[in-house]
């Protein structure tokens, strides 16, 4: 998979194409709206049965690009429980996480109150001089809740959006969907800096996109 | 002593008055619906009083005076039907004096009237199977249906062909529970198989009205020769005019909605004595319909240009001739269409084929062979669908405990379900209950939990959200397209997939003019109009309608049998005679293929007449393979007839690319990750209540909540390959979309290749090279496209990547 190396707020960072952020100067992984639990809350409230392997496709992910970075913390941006009743059932997995490394659980709107997780558990956290939150807040700042995706050569893809006040991470959790990035509240937050498509390898686009420039006739109308 | 074998003394003496009154006489096989015992199904052409027939036993037994509740139920496939019918059954009931309630019941119902429906049923209720899927979901279905005494399900041939029917004949299984002793009338256009449309009601007396004289039928004699390729019959247009000014009511069938609109145009163009025509399709508006509908009726129209939305049994003013644009691809359609002009039940009905292209002149000829032979084409129907199903399953969840046995033995006597195994039952069973999954993960919130033996709803408030996702018409997500941004004029919709397929720039077609995809924003897809540029896109939407086996056939085995050419008219003639000298014929039995060059470009033909749909996957198969063959292929285009692909290395020996092994091995692995999969899955999992539909303005508000069914898809292929909801989609895709079934009967039935290397271009290949629809290669994937794509415009901006605070 190829990353995207990325300078934010004077920190570098690098993109994954799996949606993560590896932060080498700290050796922290963070990752954004897992969703834990998705599909068991569902069933909880009589919805639908979901394929219930969201939970162990998620977190084999997560634990891949763990090895795959060799980070030693890992901080999650809230909303890493569906709500605040999915943690308890998913205890073993997580004490697994706990076990390799130094894990972070940022308070989301999803699980505001979660209870007795292994690792510290807050509602935003500063590292050298950058905020880690849910949502994204003062500047400068790192932050999740929205699944910004961007269309691009047809289709939807889930992307990191960053300009100069805040980087928002793609959602990391299997069962998630997505806001386009075209919407207000995003392109509030980055008026103007880039997105780094996520999928098969994590790539750069300037964001706002410019206009597709088609097969220009200005250069040969130029009479001489 | 009355003669009670006599059909007519069963009719009573008011009615037999009020008939007289009319200046009818019953048709004898009206009177056979009445004197017959147990369940009946009515064939009959247009004009036969089918429904008069199916009401007779009710009206019958009201002139008598019919108790509280419901008596008889009639379920039609189309809301139009209901109030049809409800208007006509009020005219003998008032004449008569009868004492009889008749209401209906479709979405378009108040709720006010709704649950009193439901405390106080009428005498006669005419409904929708949705309808009906949702009142056999009540508690009080046990009291709404105890008395019922007769169900008349109308135009059963349509709803046998859908799983709109797969549902009807479930709830029809439920309310003879319900209701033993319950009469069934089926009533049906022509078929081919009788027997197996009876059966797929559960088996009943099958009572065949007489077809009247044989229809007079012939192709449109036209004034120029049709083109080489396309649909669109446009040529005719003039032949088409004069033929609607010498007759008194015409109906032009056309086979898509954008080929109607075209044809419309063109007739429009050469109306120079300003008939007055119209337009019917089901992308209009429901109010430009109705207007349409109303205008035929009073007899102010002299033609409506119409496609399949007009094919179902509204009965609207004398129709003497019938036009068919382009071939009918299947013979009973084109009986049925043929069926609705005259109504007058004994006179011959006068019909005119217009053939759009070369190939359809044979395909014509075909289908006319077929009716004066009296043969019908139709596709056995396969069993009842698992998703319809569990969708049955859950709703009738939703009215009361669920006893598996007798549960299991009445849903066998449903037709389409008669030879459903215990094993498949309990899979439905299971997933409605616990999501069928191997990983077992959901005992404490199964939706049903077993109690005593029965199968009860954990939470009685999820009834709601069931009872929403009724039915088994699932569309594709429409978005809506503007002219320029922010509210420009809309023009139309087009398929959310087609949207996504679009790269800013690209040019398609929608409401006859072309324009240019500039953005998707909000959900609307925001264009510019390019009057000037050809569409560089077709639209591909999904299922087209591909020509029967039978048909195909017909068509081949003319082709191979030059003594039987006296049939065609010269141009053809000539166009096979060259064929036959510059390469070969293909006929039954064969495989034809030809490779030949041009331009810097090798071409395969490979006349295989297996349809549209399964031509099209034999194209996306045998491409993948030439990919691993080292051939590069480029792109291909698929007919009902053949398939053109072109590459840059000629195909030598088309045996081991054919080969049935090799084709399905390609199958498994391409079809898993074919968007035609995963848009059956979507189908299939809302059917079977596993993803709620999307209901109107639900999707904006939750945005981030809601997330692609592709997910769902990925995830079962992942963990659970062998769930059941990726068993049936499996087999909708190769039915439908997919219609690999045709790929292999046609591997099967012509096992000898024949392949030809002819100098140039073939006269059979020429018309594939002018087709539109071309579908490229995209060898290297979607993920390459986004590399090549943001390298590009990173180069246009003249951006570095890595810095971006």
């Amino acid at each position: 998979m190829t990353d995207c190396p990325l300078t934010f707020a004077n920190q570098h960072f690098v993109a994954r194409a799996s949606g993560a952020l590896f932060w080498p100067a700290q050796d922290a992984l963070i990752v954004a709206d897992l969703h834990l639990g998705k599909s068991e809350r569902m069933a909880r409230r009589g919805g639908a049965l979901l394929p219930p392997y969201d939970v162990i496709e998620t977190l084999a992910r997560l634990e891949g690009e763990l090895s795959a970075t060799g980070a030693r913390r890992l901080i999650a941006l809230g909303d890493s429980f569906d709500d605040d009743l999915a943690a308890p059932a998913l205890m073993p997995a997580l004490l697994r996480l706990a076990a390799r490394c130094d894990v972070t659980w940022i308070a989301g709107n999803h699980d505001p109150q979660a209870q007795g997780l292994p690792g510290r558990t807050l509602p935003e956290r500063q590292i050298a001089g950058i905020a880690f939150r849910h949502i994204a807040q003062d500047n400068p700042d790192i932050s999740g809740h929205y699944h910004p995706k961007l269309m691009f050569a047809g289709q939807r893809v889930a992307v990191f959006l960053a300009g100069a006040q805040h980087l928002i991470l793609p959602a990391f959790g299997t069962y998630t969907g997505g806001l386009d990035c075209s919407d207000p509240v995003l392109t509030a937050l980055v008026p103007q800096g880039c997105a780094i498509l996520t999928g098969r390898a994590a790539r750069m686009v300037p964001f706002p996109l410019p206009p597709r420039r088609r097969a220009r006739p200005a250069r040969r109308a130029l009479p001489i | 002593m009355p003669d009670t074998h006599h059909p007519a003394a069963q009719l009573p003496d008011r009615l037999t008055g009020w008939f007289a009154a009319q200046g009818w006489a019953p048709h004898s096989h009206q009177l056979a619906m009445m004197a017959t015992p147990g369940d009946r199904l009515l064939i009959a052409p247009t004009g036969g009083g089918k429904t008069l027939a199916g009401f007779l036993p009710t009206l019958a037994a009201a002139c008598g005076g019919l108790g509280p509740g419901l008596h008889t139920l009639y379920a039609s496939p189309l809301k139009a039907l209901t109030h049809d019918i409800g208007r006509n059954l009020a005219r003998p009931v008032a004449d008569l004096g009868l004492e009889v309630r008749i209401e209906d019941r479709t979405g378009d119902t108040g709720a006010t009237t709704r649950a009193r429906q439901r405390v106080d049923p009428p005498h006669i209720l005419l409904t929708t199977p949705e309808s009906l899927a949702l009142m056999l979901s009540y508690s009080e279905a046990p009291r709404i249906f105890g008395q019922l005494r007769h169900v008349v399900i109308d135009e059963i041939h349509a709803l046998a062909e859908s799983q709109r029917g797969e549902q009807l004949m479930l709830g029809l299984a439920r309310l003879r529970r319900l209701a033993p002793g319950l009469q069934v009338a089926g009533l049906s256009a022509t078929v081919e198989d009788p027997a197996a449309l009876a059966g797929f009601m559960g088996g009943a007396q099958i009572i065949r009205a007489d077809p009247g004289p044989a229809p007079d039928i012939a192709m449109l004699p036209t004034t120029l020769t049709p083109p080489w390729s396309g649909a669109g019959g446009a040529y005719a247009a003039r032949d088409v005019i004069d033929a609607i000014a010498a007759a008194r009511l015409t109906l032009v069938f056309i086979n898509t909605r954008a080929q109607a609109e075209l044809f419309f145009q063109a007739l429009w163009a050469v109306n120079d004595a300003n008939l007055p025509i119209a337009l019917h399709h089901g992308s209009l508006s429901r109010d430009a319909r109705r207007k349409v509908e109303g205008a035929m009726a009073a007899g102010d129209l002299r033609a409506v240009v119409a496609t399949g939305s007009l094919d179902l049994g509204l009965d609207w003013g004398d129709v003497d001739l019938v036009i068919q644009i382009g071939a009918p691809k299947n013979v009973k359609r084109l009986v049925q269409r043929i069926g609705r002009a005259n109504h007058r039940y004994d006179a011959p009905s006068r019909a005119r084929i217009v053939p759009a292209n070369r190939f359809e002149v044979i395909e014509c000829v075909a289908a006319l062979q077929a009716v004066a032979a009296g043969e019908l084409d139709g596709d056995a129907r396969g069993a009842g669908g698992l998703d319809v199903l569990c969708q049955h399953l859950l709703l009738l969840a939703c009215a009361g405990p669920l006893d598996p046995v007798p549960l299991f033995h009445e849903i066998r006597t449903a037709g389409p379900y008669a030879n459903l195994s215990r094993a498949a039952f309990d899979d439905c069973l299971d997933f409605v209950a616990t999501g069928g999954y191997a990983l077992r993960a959901y005992d404490r919130w199964q939706r049903l939990v077993q109690r005593g033996g029965l199968w009860h709803l954990r939470d009685p408030r999820a009834a709601k959200a069931i009872r929403m996702n009724i039915g088994t018409i699932v569309a594709p997500e429409l978005l809506s397209v503007r002219r320029g941004p922010r509210g420009g004029a809309p023009l139309g919709q087009i398929e959310e997939s087609f949207a996504a397929s679009l790269m800013p720039g690209d040019t398609f077609l929608i409401g006859g003019q072309t324009v240019r995809y500039d953005r998707l924003r909000d959900m609307v897809v925001e264009v510019t109009p390019q009057p000037a540029r050809q569409p560089k896109i077709a639209v591909f939407n999904g299922l087209k309608m591909a020509t029967s086996t039978e048909l195909s056939a017909r068509l081949l085995a003319l082709i191979g049998a030059p003594d039987d050419w006296g049939a065609l008219p010269d141009h053809t003639r000539e166009w096979l005679v060259l064929q036959s000298e510059i390469s070969v014929l293909p006929c039954p039995g064969t495989m034809t293929c030809e490779s030949f060059a041009r331009a810097g470009r090798w071409y395969f033909a490979i006349y295989s007449f297996a349809g549209r749909n399964a031509n099209q996957t034999l194209g996306l198969l045998l491409t993948h393979r030439m990919e691993g063959a080292g051939l590069d292929p480029l792109g291909f285009v698929a007919t009902d007839y053949a398939l053109l692909i072109w590459s840059l290395e000629p195909v030598r020996d088309p045996a081991p690319l054919l080969n049935p092994e090799g084709l399905r091995e390609g199958l498994g692995d391409w079809l898993a990750e074919n968007a035609v999969m995963k848009r059956s899955f979507r189908a299939v999992a809302t059917v079977a209540g596993l993803l709620q539909r999307n209901l109107p303005g639900a999707r904006k508000s939750g945005k981030q909540a809601t997330f692609s069914s592709d997910i769902l898809y990925d995830t079962l292929r992942k963990y659970d390959p062998d769930h059941l909801l990726l068993r049936v989609t499996r087999d909708a895709a190769m039915r439908g979309l997919a219609d690999f079934g045709r790929v292999e009967e046609m591997l099967r039935t012509r096992p000898e290749i024949v392949h030809v290397l002819p100098p140039h271009v073939t006269p059979f290949a020429a018309p594939l090279m002018l087709e539109a629809g071309r579908v490229p290669i995209r060898a290297s994937g979607a993920a390459r496209l986004i590399e090549q794509e943001a390298e590009a415009m990173m180069r246009e901006a003249g951006l570095q990547m890595g810095n971006a605070g």
